[in-house]
């Protein structure tokens, strides 16, 4: 059973975000079919409505297109797009959440820099 | 055809009590509604008035321009799913199927079978000896199968475990997707179904509170975290719905719309913000006085 829909975010971000996920670790390939609303409104427990507003707001971005009476596709380039949208936020949503939490157990700069080098 | 239900000041009276006073509203389209409401707030009662299983006392209520008290064409055609009384049924599981198979134009055999399996119920058994989770499962079939153009669902999972209400949840939604029509979730199980419907009616001591598409309500409410003077300043004007407090940290959820520019102003001030649950909001809107913590 699925429930991931419920981190407190709007159902369509995180139905849009998963496609997006999807896209950029490769499982769905550029000019591949992407499920179908109702297909992932079956899967999530969804209202058919929101999966559309997920998929549209894609499609607003260009990084889905639809084929007529056929479906919905990954659009080329796809990933790239998406890669150069999440660098955007990178910094907002890991970054400076990351700053806060080592500011609060006194983590220098220093030392968090050696972390990351050091992969630990 | 698309369904339409009209509500025009609706009011019913049982003897001296005012059940419902003048509701008005209108249910347009093949969507998925939730009926929320506390008990004794009347949501069975409206239910039973689109069902045609009662008249109102006042207004008028047409479905797809109809009136459907008395009326076999738009009986026909609206499905009232509840947790009624099967004691005295001695018909057998088979044949609560075959019967709804003749009255139901649009009843599809070969799902309501494959539901059957699903929720493991017992062709050959009497309706009186099963329990009550499996004659609720039983009447969510027929209610399914019945592919009626308005089809109600009032609190139909009675009994009804976690795994088969799971499995009701995943059969209503793909069969909807599939046979889009007009349903209408009355529950208390709030959390359970908010993904699933698009629009929501509360209904609040017989009187309707909101009407709104789960998102614009969604969007309405927000929780305001962070030192008691802060909060206490930023959102001194707003709406609060409920206020909680640990030591210095005040925590108050907020129900309206928040430009953005205001929304920046707390993030600059360093408060949290957050989403409230659907279930939350439900509880804070329908609290009345005396009954907080």
């Amino acid at each position: 059973m699925h429930e991931p829909m419920n981190d407190g975010r709007p159902i369509f971000v995180q139905i849009a975000e998963h496609i997006e996920n999807e896209i950029l670790e490769g499982s769905l390939a550029e000019l591949g079919q992407v499920p179908s609303t109702n297909q992932f409104a079956a899967f999530y427990k969804i209202n058919p409505a929101t999966a559309a507003k997920g998929v549209n707001v894609l499609v607003n971005e260009g990084i889905l297109f639809k084929k007529r009476g056929i479906g919905m596709f990954v659009a080329e380039h796809a990933r790239e797009k998406l890669i150069e949208k999440r660098k955007r936020t990178f910094f907002k949503d890991y970054v400076a959440a990351m700053l806060r939490e080592a500011e609060k157990l006194d983590i220098t700069k220093k030392a968090l820099i050696h972390m990351i080098e050091d992969g630990q | 055809m698309t369904a339409e239900i009209k509500a025009d000041h609706v009011s019913l009276r049982l003897g001296k009590q005012n059940v419902l006073s003048d509701l008005s509203f209108q249910l347009k389209g093949d969507k998925i509604y939730g009926l929320l409401g506390r008990n004794g707030a009347g949501k069975t009662s409206l239910l039973s008035l689109l069902a045609s299983f009662r008249e109102p006392t006042e207004g008028t209520i047409l479905i797809n321009g109809e009136i459907p008290f008395e009326n076999d064409r738009v009986m026909s055609r609206v499905n009232f799913v509840y947790g009624r009384d099967q004691s005295s049924e001695t018909e057998k599981v088979k044949g609560m199927l075959e019967f709804a198979e003749r009255y139901r134009p649009n009843w599809d055999g070969a799902y309501a079978l494959k539901l059957v399996k699903r929720f493991k119920l017992p062709m050959d058994q009497k309706v009186n000896a099963l329990s009550k989770g499996k004659q609720s499962a039983l009447d969510v079939v027929i209610g399914l199968a019945s592919r009626t153009p308005v089809t109600i669902f009032d609190e139909a999972y009675l009994g009804m475990d976690a795994p088969s209400r799971s499995i009701f949840y995943e059969e209503l939604i793909k069969d909807y997707a599939e046979h889009p029509r007009c349903m209408i979730l009355s529950t208390h199980l709030i959390s359970e179904v908010a993904s699933l419907m698009e629009e929501v009616m509360i209904i609040d001591r017989g009187k309707l509170l909101l009407h709104e598409s789960v998102d614009s309500l969604m969007a309405h409410g927000l929780s305001v975290t962070g030192p008691v003077e802060q909060v206490d300043a930023l959102t001194r004007d707003l709406h609060v719905l409920k206020e909680q407090q640990l030591g210095r940290t005040k925590s108050v959820m907020i129900y309206g719309q928040l430009e953005s520019a205001r929304q920046s102003e707390f993030e600059a001030a360093g408060l949290e913000l957050g989403p409230i649950s659907l279930q939350e909001l439900f509880i804070y809107l329908t609290e009345h006085e005396g009954e907080e913590a």
